[in-house]
């Protein structure tokens, strides 16, 4: 049986030897940190104007990863790649004949995932809070308070989760513009409209965002039934259930 | 040592490979031959566990290719020449491949020499020609030293120098006793460089043979005649005991004929003889390509309509069997210069 330690280095190997790596990552930062924190300015400037209600459920932490809705985009990009690529230039062939154990290939390209986007989502969610709530003036919490902290790291493991699911789905579409096709709108798109939805809004506060949304949050939002654990086990689901799929379409389908 | 045994694929209702059973020799190289559509590249690539089988089984080395912990340091493939992310290096190309099988990084810079490709090797693959990216896929099949290396069409697309370099690859990669298989849908080209013939033809096995004997079944010569009285020559060949026979692709020439390993002088003296006008007398040689496309002519899938099912009229045209591709030309730059001008 292939060494997995030697499949993970050669998966780590091909995921630090492109610039889409680097690129699609520091996008990710980039949008996240700045778009949250010109919501969180905006915020503090329109304070004034917010209705009593909506000051009473404010949540100084998850406002501070509002910029995460559009940030995840670049972060889905960069998964998709991982896989997307190889099944473009075809060389997944040369993958599965240097490594034709697909339960080890699969999770070696998860494992150099992770290794990659854990440090790059911690940086993300933390100096996105730092900021945010530098720029939330007198409405700012500290990371002392109660939950902040795991808010702050739940972002990081929802961060981290996405990236996940998105190469399951890049394994289970291979071509990266179907696999960008999908998640891409699912997630700018269709899971915001659909939480909107009446009737449709009970199934789709169960979709991977929402439950990550609850899983960054300290104060829960009221449409949604579960708390911040509850919502990590539904994201882990999600991302269990793409990840199976696709190691079961790599190991049945012809390469 | 590969064998195939019973190995079937099926598409939908199309059999692309139908109980396909063979063995690889060792330490030759074997042409795996067939033309477009028959089911080669199926076949390899179920032989590297890349497609399931609907039946049957592979083993390398007496193992199914999945059972192999580091397949590369066992067998060598090239399958695509462009199987490459354009954006990373052949370099960093190589080294994950080496990573992945244990092999030591040092080997990466051992095969990009092998194949004279050290100078390029830092920059992004996809700037290189088709020429390049066929080595690299070269130096990756071979980056594990594997005994049994596996070349899929290797020599489209290349240009005259590339050709060559490749024949001599192969040879020379045999001659270190590593047993070499490799797939074309030209016999001329297979008849340079083959020691052993797998012939399929819409996924079935027509012949596993040697180059030898396949020459000695196929390369038949015969004299070709064409006169004017044919019934006199006819009449005089039957008198001699020698049978001829209408050509029967000459459609246009009315009073062809053939006679299988005929002596042409004797028939020249016999129709003088007889006086009797003879306005061709040929000696012909059956080209191994002609030999091929008969052989395979009844599973060809996909004919160009209004052509006769042997096109035998191609002897004509064809180069026989006979190494008669040219050489490099001697003033031209070695192959593989031609980046250098370019960059």
């Amino acid at each position: 049986m292939a060494n997995p330690r030697a499949v993970l280095l050669s998966e780590w190997t091909k995921v630090r030897t492109v610039r889409s790596t680097v690129i699609t990552l520091a996008v990710t930062f980039v949008v996240t940190v700045g778009l949250s924190a010109v919501i969180c300015a905006v915020t503090n400037s329109n304070w004034k104007n917010m209705s009593p209600s909506e000051q009473a459920t404010f949540d100084p932490t998850s406002t501070s990863f509002s910029g995460i809705f559009l940030g995840q985009l670049a972060l889905i990009v960069f998964a998709v790649l991982v896989v997307g690529n190889e099944y473009s230039t075809g060389m997944i062939r040369v993958t599965l004949s240097a490594v034709p154990q697909r339960l080890t290939l699969l999770a070696a390209k998860a494992a150099a995932v992770v290794v990659l986007v854990l440090p790059v989502a911690l940086a993300t969610s933390f100096v996105s809070f730092l900021l945010g709530q530098a720029l939330l003036g007198s409405h700012r919490t500290t990371l002392g308070s109660p939950h902040v902290l795991r808010a702050v790291f739940g972002m990081a493991v929802y961060m981290t989760l996405i990236a996940l699911l998105s190469l399951g789905v890049g394994f289970i579409l291979r071509k990266p513009v179907a696999s960008l096709g999908l998640l891409m709108p699912f997630f700018f798109l269709i899971s915001p409209i659909l939480g909107n939805v009446p009737k449709i809004k009970t199934v789709a506060r169960y979709f991977p965002d929402k439950a990550g949304t609850q899983m960054a949050s300290v104060v829960g939002s009221s449409d949604i039934p579960y708390g911040p654990l509850a919502g990590f086990f539904i994201c882990l689901a999600w991302t269990a259930v793409c990840l199976l799929g696709g190691y079961l379409l790599l190991h049945n389908r012809d390469a | 040592m590969i064998e195939v045994h019973e190995l079937t694929k099926r598409y939908g209702d199309r059999l692309a490979v139908d109980r396909l059973s063979f063995q690889v020799p060792q330490g030759v190289v074997t042409g795996f031959l067939g033309p477009n559509g028959a089911g080669k590249s199926t076949t390899m690539r179920m032989m590297l566990d890349l497609d399931r089988p609907t039946g049957g089984r592979v083993t390398i080395d007496g193992k199914h290719y999945s059972q192999l912990s580091e397949p590369l340091r066992h067998i060598g493939a090239l399958l695509e020449a462009r199987a490459v992310h354009p954006g990373r290096s052949a370099y960093n190309h190589l080294l994950w491949m080496a990573q992945s099988n244990r092999i030591p990084a040092g080997r990466v810079g051992e095969v990009l020499d092998l194949v004279g490709l050290q100078e390029v090797a830092k920059r992004r693959s996809g700037g290189f020609s088709l020429g390049m990216g066929q080595r690299l896929g070269i130096a990756a099949a071979l980056l594990g030293d594997p005994q049994i290396m596996m070349f899929d069409e290797p020599v489209n697309g290349l240009d005259p120098e590339g050709i060559l370099w490749i024949r001599n690859l192969m040879k020379s990669l045999a001659d270190e006793g590593r047993t070499v298989f490799v797939s074309s849908h030209l016999m001329s080209e297979m008849a340079l460089t083959a020691d052993h013939l797998i012939v399929i033809g819409q996924g079935r096995l027509l012949a596993d043979l040697t180059m030898d004997q396949f020459i000695d079944q196929n390369s038949h010569s015969f004299v070709r005649l064409r006169t004017p009285e044919p019934e006199a020559l006819l009449s005089a060949l039957a008198a001699q005991g020698i049978s001829a026979v209408p050509a029967h692709h000459d459609s246009g020439h009315a009073g062809s004929y053939e006679v299988l390993d005929g002596d042409a002088a004797a028939i020249g003296d016999l129709a003088r003889d007889q006086g009797i006008a003879l306005h061709e007398l040929s000696p012909q040689r059956a080209s191994l390509e002609e030999a091929f496309i008969r052989m395979t002519a009844s599973s060809v899938e996909y004919r160009t309509g209004g052509e006769p099912p042997v096109p035998s009229a191609m002897s004509n045209q064809m180069p026989t069997a006979a190494p008669t591709a040219a050489p490099a030309p001697t003033d031209a730059p070695a192959w593989g210069a031609g980046w250098k001008k370019e960059s």
